[in-house]
């Protein structure tokens, strides 16, 4: 069980990460800009990230060995992907995730 | 869309999106109670750190016990983007008082953002902070209710894991991916395919030698990095 504590505080320090990464450049870009490279840098992180998050979950770590595949997920995120390609909508995307999910695990 | 900017036109212009905010935000709802979170944080969560997609990775370190420290880290790292957002949105308030763009700035979401780059292709480049305020509180509410709703509903559930819920958050980095991917115009799509295929292989890699949590960071910077050195050498 996780205790209240914990969850309280993670939720505020996070919080308060989340708020200032949003608020910011909002404050300092008032007067300022970012030099160039920095901003072609941070350009390429939206896709870096959710590639670095998705093929993770693809994987189970084993340090020092290499990575085994996780089926489930790897499987799942076929008719994801293609969802994605056909309806371009966030909504239908998860939807066919997780029917996909659930039917992999009722038959495997 | 019009090139109108007033609240009520906020109101039409942001309501397609909350079917979005309601899924995930149910999905959210059904995976943390499942885990163990009460209802109470849930919505606390939804309100008070109010991150989208960063919200399930705090649910999963919550439920490995990792020190809070590393999950602000990671949840900074996944909220990176954020920083990108607001950067390119500031601009349009640098008229605006300090505190409407510190406003405006705390409740911005990516559907905000995208909903307003895509806006301001109608208004001759020009945003409102009455419009854009609207968008950002519909989409606040919708989510926070929406967790809410997931976490109560999610008590009636007896196994969650038979729902496949929990492929909600790669499915939601799946499509988030796919979407950007389609909708960047800065940068060619061969271009980024390839940054992709990059960082899937430094990820591969790094899971053998780098823990989980410092993998996304490093993994991260490593595949912007190679991004820029490919765009600079090739396009």
């Amino acid at each position: 069980m996780l205790s209240t504590s914990y969850v309280l505080l993670t939720i505020v320090g996070c919080g308060i990460v989340t708020l200032l990464s949003r608020t910011l450049p909002f404050v300092l870009l008032k007067n300022h800009s970012l030099p160039p490279l920095v901003v072609e840098l941070l350009s390429f992180v939206p896709i870096t990230i959710m590639t670095a998050l998705w093929v993770t979950n693809l994987f189970t770590q084993h340090l020092g060995h290499l990575p085994s595949v996780n089926y489930e997920n790897l499987f799942a995120s076929v008719p994801t992907v293609i969802t994605a390609a056909i309806t371009k909508s966030l909504l239908w995307i998860v939807i066919v995730g997780v029917v996909s999910l659930a039917i992999l695990r009722a038959v495997m | 869309m019009t090139d109108e900017l007033d609240i009520k036109t906020a109101i039409k212009d942001t309501l397609p999106t909350v079917f979005g905010y309601i899924g995930i935000g149910l999905a959210f709802g059904v995976v943390s109670q499942s885990v163990g979170l009460s209802v109470l944080m849930v919505v606390l969560m939804s309100a008070i750190t109010y991150a989208g997609s960063a919200q399930f990775i705090m649910v999963s370190m919550l439920v490995s016990h990792n020190p809070v420290v590393s999950i602000m880290v990671a949840v900074f790292l996944v909220n990176a983007r954020m920083i990108l957002m607001s950067t390119v949105v500031a601009p349009y308030f640098k008229k605006d008082s300090m505190l409407k763009n510190i406003f405006i700035g705390a409740l911005l979401t990516d559907e905000s953002f995208a909903l307003s780059m895509n806006k301001v292709n109608y208004t001759d480049h020009k945003m409102s902070f009455e419009w854009f305020n609207t968008a950002n509180l519909i989409a606040y509410f919708t989510w926070m209710i929406a967790s809410g709703v997931g976490a109560l509903l999610g008590q009636l559930v007896a196994h969650p894991e038979r729902l496949g819920l929990d492929f909600a958050l790669v499915a939601m980095f799946i499509g988030l991916l796919y979407l950007q991917v389609i909708a960047d115009r800065s940068l060619a799509k061969s271009l980024q395919l390839i940054v992709i295929l990059a960082e899937a292989v430094i990820i591969y890699l790094g899971l053998i030698f780098i823990p989980g949590n410092l993998l996304l960071v490093v993994g991260t910077l490593l595949g912007c990095a190679t991004g820029v050195v490919i765009k600079h050498a090739f396009y």
